[in-house]
């Protein structure tokens, strides 16, 4: 199944100009509690999906009461000047809505 | 000061001033008889620009709109009106517009014997300067460029987040209208609390769903009203509009909105940690939030924001359907760049850039993009940023006729390469800023910085 498919939520925003983050929330806890307990979200990963550097990254965490994670990572450019192309952050969830899970 | 209050009611009219809301929405929580009336008016979502061109997000005629239900209704009720970051980004150009807007509105409607308290937020470069050379200035993110004298000076102003206490410093005054410059979203909501002798945490924690009103609900949004009640022990989020109702998983993935971390939020001089919140629904489409954490900080930290002007930009929007070009783009753009440097050989090569989107073609993403292929049309946006806007409108100028005329190799379409939706074609757009200053600095402690002006409107 896709991440797309399995999330409520799939959302990417601005976290202050420098950073984009990105949150992924579900409505079944079976589904959630699947994903976080499989390890699949890692550094590793959303450095792959995203060409990114894991240094570039400052926060994977997952929070239960919410049922849901948050990705954060550094902007290669701040958000609204020159070579910007998305000045609220808000597209940048696709490459995660592709990810493959296994449920 | 402590209140003998058992609860403490804040109407959010809406997440943002000038967004508007539904007036049935706004009046059912005026019938609540809360205390006080606070709404956010700041971000930098937007951008640089606002901020360093000294401009705001909303139009005054939204601005006033929204104010004119809110001051009237709070002077009625005789409850304190409290306005976060006024005019978007809290400078002194955008708190008086603000407080210009809320004189008409007391004039227009008669009102009088109100005092008004102005907090300023905007901070000297030459405190930034000695606080950097003290080493008690440091950078806030990994891709903020560090801050040199040449970059401080080059910066339009710098604003800083109020905490809390000004604000109650204001309500002590008896102000019954505040006007913050830039403040920390929760803030303005957190110091009403706290001023009633409420636990800071529960106080913060409140602020920060109510600054983005009803977005906590289902479904969410900023344009609609939302009551937050709070007890000595807990705190009520309850919808104003019989449409929306707060779940316990609607408020707590609230805490992920727009922060880095979804539950331990950095503020002026505290952190605040949602870890182990406990979320309740009552029944009646409210949530009930418990067990909020707040820690003080050893050292009190504002955080700075300052824009500066880096260059001007002429643009073009086109769109092209030639699948012979669109199989090519990207080499010819790159020829055109170079015919045009070429072309503007006397102009030095760091006095301008040339920069193409395509979109339908990685156009958002740009190299964050995993699938590469183009669709049967792609839009293409290219923009021009120089010293100056005439170099930018001149260049641009010669982008555009190179493009639309290139003789790419093979082409069968020597009529011209580009559809433009307008024209005239070329955009000049203007300044382009960037945040040169977002910068956490060591002050004293939550007051320093931020002075207040007091108006008495009278008869």
């Amino acid at each position: 199944m896709k991440l797309y498919d399995a999330a409520a939520v799939l959302r990417s925003k601005n976290s202050g100009p420098f950073e984009v983050t990105v949150d992924v929330l579900f409505d079944k806890p079976e589904i959630y509690y699947k994903i976080k307990n499989s390890g699949v979200i890692n550094e590793e990963l959303i450095s792959r999906l995203y060409h990114i550097a894991p240094k570039s990254i400052t926060h994977i965490v997952f929070f239960d009461q919410a049922l849901g994670f948050k990705v954060t990572f550094a902007r290669s450019v701040s958000s609204g000047t020159f070579l910007d192309r998305d000045v609220y952050g808000a597209q940048q969830h696709a490459p995660l809505m592709d990810l493959e899970i296994d449920l | 000061m402590t209140s003998t209050k058992e609860e403490l009611k804040i109407l959010a009219p809406c997440g943002m001033l000038g967004y508007g809301f539904p007036k049935s929405s706004f009046m059912k929580g005026m019938e609540y008889r809360p205390d006080a009336i606070v709404v956010d008016a700041g971000s930098t979502d937007a951008g640089p620009h606002k901020l360093g061109a000294g401009t705001a997000i909303v139009s005054k005629q939204a601005c006033k709109k929204d104010l004119e239900l809110i001051v009237t209704a709070g002077v009625e009720a005789g409850i304190p009106v409290i306005i976060g970051s006024a005019g978007g980004s809290g400078a002194k150009v955008h708190v008086e517009w603000t407080r210009s807007i809320i004189m008409e509105i007391l004039q227009e409607h008669q009102i009088r014997n109100i005092k008004i308290a102005v907090i300023w937020a905007d901070i000297p470069l030459e405190v930034v300067e000695a606080k950097l050379a003290e080493g008690k200035c440091e950078p806030l993110g990994l891709s903020v460029k560090p801050l040199t004298k040449e970059r401080l000076y080059a910066t339009s102003g710098i604003v800083a987040q109020m905490g809390h206490e000004p604000i109650i410093k204001a309500l002590e005054a008896e102000a019954d209208i505040i006007i913050c410059g830039r403040a920390y979203d929760p803030s303005p909501f957190a110091a009403f609390a706290i001023y009633h002798g409420f636990d800071a945490a529960l106080a913060y924690h409140l602020g920060k769903i109510l600054e983005c009103s009803a977005l906590c609900a289902e479904p969410g949004t900023t344009k609609d009203s939302m009551l937050g009640i709070l007890k000595k022990d807990s705190f009520i989020v309850k919808p104003l509009n019989d449409q929306r109702k707060c779940t316990a998983v609607s408020v707590a993935a609230h805490t992920f909105y727009e922060k880095d971390h979804p539950y331990i939020l950095h503020g002026p001089g505290m952190v605040l940690n949602l870890e182990n919140c406990v979320f309740t629904e009552r029944g009646d489409d409210s949530v009930e939030v418990r067990g909020s954490r707040i820690e003080v900080t050893p050292v009190y930290k504002i955080k700075l924001e300052g824009a500066m002007k880096v260059a001007y930009r002429t643009f073009v929007v086109a769109g092209v359907r030639d699948p012979m070009l669109i199989a090519r783009i990207e080499e010819v753009e790159e020829l055109v760049k170079q015919q045009v440097a070429e072309y503007y050989s006397e102009v030095p090569p760091e006095d301008y850039s040339i920069h193409f989107i395509n979109y339908g073609l990685n156009g958002v993403l740009g190299e964050l993009e995993p699938h590469r292929e183009p669709a049967h049309e792609l839009g293409v946006v290219f923009e021009v940023i120089a010293k100056t806007q005439e170099l930018a409108n001149a260049v641009c100028s010669s982008v555009r006729s190179t493009f639309l005329h290139y003789g790419y190799e093979g082409r069968k379409s020597t009529a011209g390469n580009l559809a433009f939706p307008f024209a005239p074609s070329d955009v000049p757009f203007g300044p382009v800023y960037e945040f040169s200053v977002y910068h956490l600095m060591e002050v004293a402690d939550g007051l320093e910085m931020f002075p207040i002006e007091y108006i008495e409107v009278r008869s």
